[in-house]
């Protein structure tokens, strides 16, 4: 059975279809590609996944369990989890702190003990102080846990934003953009963390990127998006040869003219 | 973690300090008739005021224009437990000859068996609470002031913290005129006369025990998960939310709290003052509370306390000015409409400092 | 027609007229909402200015105006579009006062923003919204300082007799209108209408819409910024001012906290015609008006002030965008 599937959905805002009637599956622990060109719609696919969006039509599952409209939070509680492709971290905060926030909802004592500090908090803060510093630890940022989260550079930004959304212990990751801005070699470093954690937390990963390297190198399963629909899915092998695929992405092929004219 | 035992024992030696305090200040029967004597529980005062607030319009962010109105309903319900005023129940509506209007009279109905609930246990209290002693009537009167200022926060919170901004500062603003409106037609509370007589129980142990354990809340919830959750609505909702945060719980927490201390507050305002009307917790009221929050740099605990006391301080210091007969008549004016000063304050601060005079201050690394 | 529809239209006309008021004073709201995504705390104030200048120089520019036209008995018998409107040379006269206190509050409105919002420009909306809620209570307390915290008269612009309608036939008796409720209607429309006009066929409000889009690429598209956002602060506050002539010869006492709630309950209109919106400005000023004038007079009449705030919860809640307004999502 699939873990997350979209059916036939369709969100408009105004008169514009910002996605149509998309329809993908994901499967538990299965690493899967959105791609497209600018303006596809797949952040907006996220947004439909997430409940920061409600579809005008279709069906949403995850687990077996609608979850087309309802708030965001409630998703994640859920199980799913996501970055941002303009990096959201909560400015004010400290590194660490950034990602404690996200184990907020695993917490069980109540207001009265928070306002008591007794033994409970206690250990609970504890026990999500160890969870912490080890996911910092895997994407190499523990040494900063006491820096403000907008000091970090760039790319430890992205990481940090991946640690965040892993702290709530989702069962489906959304990747948007995680490597963009980065150069080759950290890109490729990025996506070797991404195999591991997906594999360590036994994680299905649905990931946006627009380099094809990347994107053909890890993702076991591509979906395409060009205005709001989708166009094709595969394996990477089937996407790289597919002609709407790359009439998306290069233009339709046009008869050659001379340039200058005459 | 033994910063965490820490606050306990800060608060407990503190309103130890506070009843030591109260029972020097109580030796001296001049001070307590003196005008600093007044002073000093107008700053316990506002201390609770702008701690309260400045959980929801500084950590949590939600800017809230209308803390006078929960003011107000501490100020009249917790005197009205120290009067004993019972309300008079509602008539629910005559049903015969109601032909299509039936919906509206059942709508009636509802409103008045809602509104009998809350007559019946605030008469209920009074009758239970008629033969306690003074002090436990008056911590009855404390407690019901700000469980019901509470209330009405949970009532205004729910629907209006779904706005933002400018909004939500207008819809609070505007709950604050409702509040008042409601209070200047509701009879038992002396509607536009206001109520007098009210016991004189405020004194300073009550102020500053009360302010203590405002700090000590507002502290600890911040420095807590539940902390955590304020900061990142203020941060970032759409981030918040998409990390499991249950935005809406959090600001209507907030607010909750908040609107709890404003009623403390009302109520300890009406027992020291023994006069109260309606007029008095109008928008100017909240937008004092709220410069002193700006002033003291939003969502800084320290900074807070402190405008409130500077904030105390200097209309008397102005009132004072103004009696300076040396000085030229329009300056003299001036000092008397302290509004011109207040909201000089902001404008100058919101252009040169927005951060506040204390903003940036006591905030340790890694704390919160 | 019995007597209680007749009741019914007088205060229809009642609340009309004073909705025309909160018209005016939303159109500033919405516009300078609309070009800089703020709500300007001290408009009501401006209109509060404009009364007090009204007060200054009303008298003055009437007795000018009067002499000018060889000081008529104001007493005389008016006929045809004067028994509506009142005498001619007192027209000219209001026209007059109209256009110096426009001109003085839009001057005003613009020093206002190059002051306190402009230096703000790129700041927190938070700071600006405190900023501005400083700028109204600074006005409001230089009011009082300036003009003093008592109530004054507004002086007569205009000979405001109601016109007496039974002479248009029996069943009219009992309705009574006054000719500045004429007036304000009247004038409100033309305003309306020269501001739509301005918005939509000017090069300058193409810019003004341009800037409400998207202001960073109206600055690439050389437009500047600084002088549209000048000019809107200035129309808005010209608006302010007319409300501020045009609510006061209806209602002539006067006092530095005028402004507060007709501010409040016009920017109550402005969202409740969907803020940004010119036509749904004025919807929600006239729907305003009439509700409040309803509750006056069918309802409890001590919640009157309570009932423009119940209207703006009610439509927060249910319709955040207003009457006519368009839903704008948050990028994410």
């Amino acid at each position: 059975m699939s873990l997350l599937s979209l059916d036939n959905v369709t969100v408009q805002f105004g008169g514009l279809k910002a996605v149509s009637e998309v329809s993908f599956s994901i499967a538990a622990g299965e690493l899967v590609g959105l791609i497209g060109p600018n303006g596809a719609g797949k952040t907006t696919v996220f947004n439909l996944i997430t409940g920061v969006y409600a579809p005008t039509v279709g069906k949403i599952a995850f687990d077996g369990k609608a979850v087309a409209g309802k708030r965001p939070y409630l998703i994640t509680a859920r199980g799913i989890a996501r970055t941002f492709q303009n990096i959201r971290l909560f400015p004010s905060m400290t590194v660490f702190d950034n990602v404690r926030c996200a184990c907020n909802m695993h917490l069980k004592h109540g207001i009265s003990h928070a306002l008591w500090r007794g033994a409970k908090v206690a250990a609970e803060e504890a026990r999500i102080e160890a969870e912490v510093m080890e996911l910092l630890g895997i994407f190499d940022l523990a040494d900063d846990r006491d820096a403000n989260c907008k000091s970090l550079p760039y790319g430890a930004q992205r990481r940090l934003e991946i640690v965040r959304a892993l702290a709530t212990k989702p069962r489906l990751l959304l990747l948007d953009e995680p490597a963009a801005g980065m150069n080759p070699t950290e890109k490729m470093e990025l996506m070797k963390l991404i195999r591991f954690v997906q594999e360590k937390f036994a994680l299905a990963v649905l990931l946006v990127e627009h380099d094809m390297k990347v994107v053909m190198g890890i993702c076991e399963r591509i979906a395409v998006l060009d205005y709001g629909q989708k166009i094709a899915e595969g394996t990477p092998a089937e996407i790289r040869a597919n002609p709407k695929v790359i009439a998306a992405y290069l233009g339709k092929e046009v008869s050659p003219e001379p340039i200058g004219g005459t | 973690m033994r910063e965490f035992e820490r606050t306990k024992i800060v608060l407990l030696v503190t309103i130890a300090l506070v009843a030591l305090l109260a029972f020097v200040c109580n030796r001296s029967p001049e001070f307590l008739q003196s005008r600093i004597y007044d002073i000093l529980l107008g700053i316990g005062i506002s201390i609770i005021l702008a701690e309260g607030l400045n959980l929801v319009n500084g950590y949590t962010g939600q800017f809230s224009l209308g803390h006078a109105g929960f003011m107000a309903v501490g100020a009249f319900l917790g005197s009205a437990m120290s009067l004993g005023i019972a309300f008079p129940y509602l008539d629910g509506p005559t049903w015969a000859g109601a032909g299509w209007t039936v919906i509206f009279k059942v709508l009636q109905q509802g409103f008045a068996w809602l509104v009998n609930a809350f007559f019946w246990l605030h008469n209920g209290i009074i009758a239970l609470s008629s033969g306690a002693p003074g002090w436990a009537k008056f911590l009855i009167a404390l407690i019901y002031g700000g469980a019901t200022a509470a209330l009405s926060g949970l009532l205004v919170g729910v629907p209006s913290l779904r706005l933002k901004g400018d909004y939500l500062a207008i819809v609070t603003l505007g709950f604050n005129e409702i509040i008042r409106v409601i209070i200047q037609n509701a009879e038992p509370l002396g509607a536009q006369r206001g109520l007098t007589g009210v016991p004189s129980n405020t004194n300073f142990f009550w102020v500053f025990a009360f302010a203590a354990l405002t700090i000590y809340v507002v502290h600890n919830l911040v420095h807590s998960t539940y902390g955590r959750g304020f900061l990142s609505v203020r941060d970032d909702e759409i981030a918040a939310e998409s990390m499991g945060i249950n935005t809406t719980k959090y600001k209507v927490l907030a607010f909750v709290v908040g609107a709890a201390f404003a009623g403390v507050a009302g109520t300890l305002f009406a027992h020291q003052k023994q006069y109260i009307n309606p007029e008095s917790f109008n928008f100017i009221r909240s937008v004092d509370i709220v410069v002193m929050v700006i002033l003291g740099g939003m969502g800084n605990t320290v900074g807070v306390c402190i405008a409130a006391v500077l904030l105390t301080i200097l209309p008397e210091i102005l009132r004072d000015v103004a009696k300076l007969e040396w000085l030229p008549i329009w300056l003299r004016e001036v000092a008397e409409n302290r509004m011109i000063i207040y909201s000089l304050i902001l404008i100058i601060l919101m252009l040169a400092r927005p951060q506040g005079l204390f903003g940036g201050w006591g905030k340790k690394k890694g704390a919160a | 027609m019995d007597s209680s529809t007749i009741e019914f239209i007088q205060q229809l006309i009642n609340g009309l007229s004073l909705g025309a008021t909160y018209a005016l004073i939303a159109l500033g709201y919405t516009m300078v909402f609309g070009v800089l995504r703020f709500i300007n705390f001290a408009h009501g104030d401006i209109l509060m200015l404009g009364s007090f200048a009204g007060f200054y120089c009303g008298p003055w520019l009437t007795a000018f105006t009067r002499k000018l036209a060889g000081n008529p008995d104001p007493a005389r018998d008016l006929t045809g579009i004067q028994e509506w409107v009142g005498p001619w040379e007192s027209l000219l006269g209001l026209a007059l006062v109209l256009v110096v206190v426009m001109s003085a509050c839009a001057v005003f409105g613009m020093l206002v923003e190059f002051l306190c919002y402009r230096p703000l420009r790129n700041r927190p909306r938070i700071t600006v919204l405190i900023t501005a809620i400083g700028v109204s209570l600074f006005i409001e307390s230089m009011g009082q300082f300036l003009f003093g915290a008592a109530p004054r008269f507004f002086p007569e612009l205009i000979s405001d007799r109601s016109i007496d309608f039974s002479a248009h036939g029996e069943q009219w008796a009992g309705l009574t209108l006054l000719r500045s409720q004429v007036l304000t209607i009247l004038v409100t429309g033309v305003l309306l209408i020269a501001l739509t006009l301005l918005v939509k066929r000017t090069k300058i409000g193409m810019a003004m819409r341009a800037l409400a889009f998207n202001p960073t690429a109206c600055a690439l598209m050389g437009v500047n910024v600084s002088l549209i956002v000048s000019f809107t602060f200035g129309l808005g506050s010209a608006l302010g001012g007319a409300a501020g002539i045009l609510s006061s010869i209806e209602r002539p006492s006067i006092d530095p906290l005028m402004g507060v709630l007709f501010g409040l309950k016009a920017f109550v209109a402005a969202v409740l015609g969907g803020i940004g919106n010119l036509a749904g400005a004025v919807l929600g000023g006239l729907l305003i008006g009439v509700i409040e004038i309803m509750v006056v007079a069918y309802g409890p009449a001590t919640y009157r002030d309570a009932v423009a705030f119940a209207v703006l919860i009610v439509i927060l809640l249910l319709r955040p965008s207003g009457l006519l307004g368009r839903n704008v999502r948050e990028k994410v």
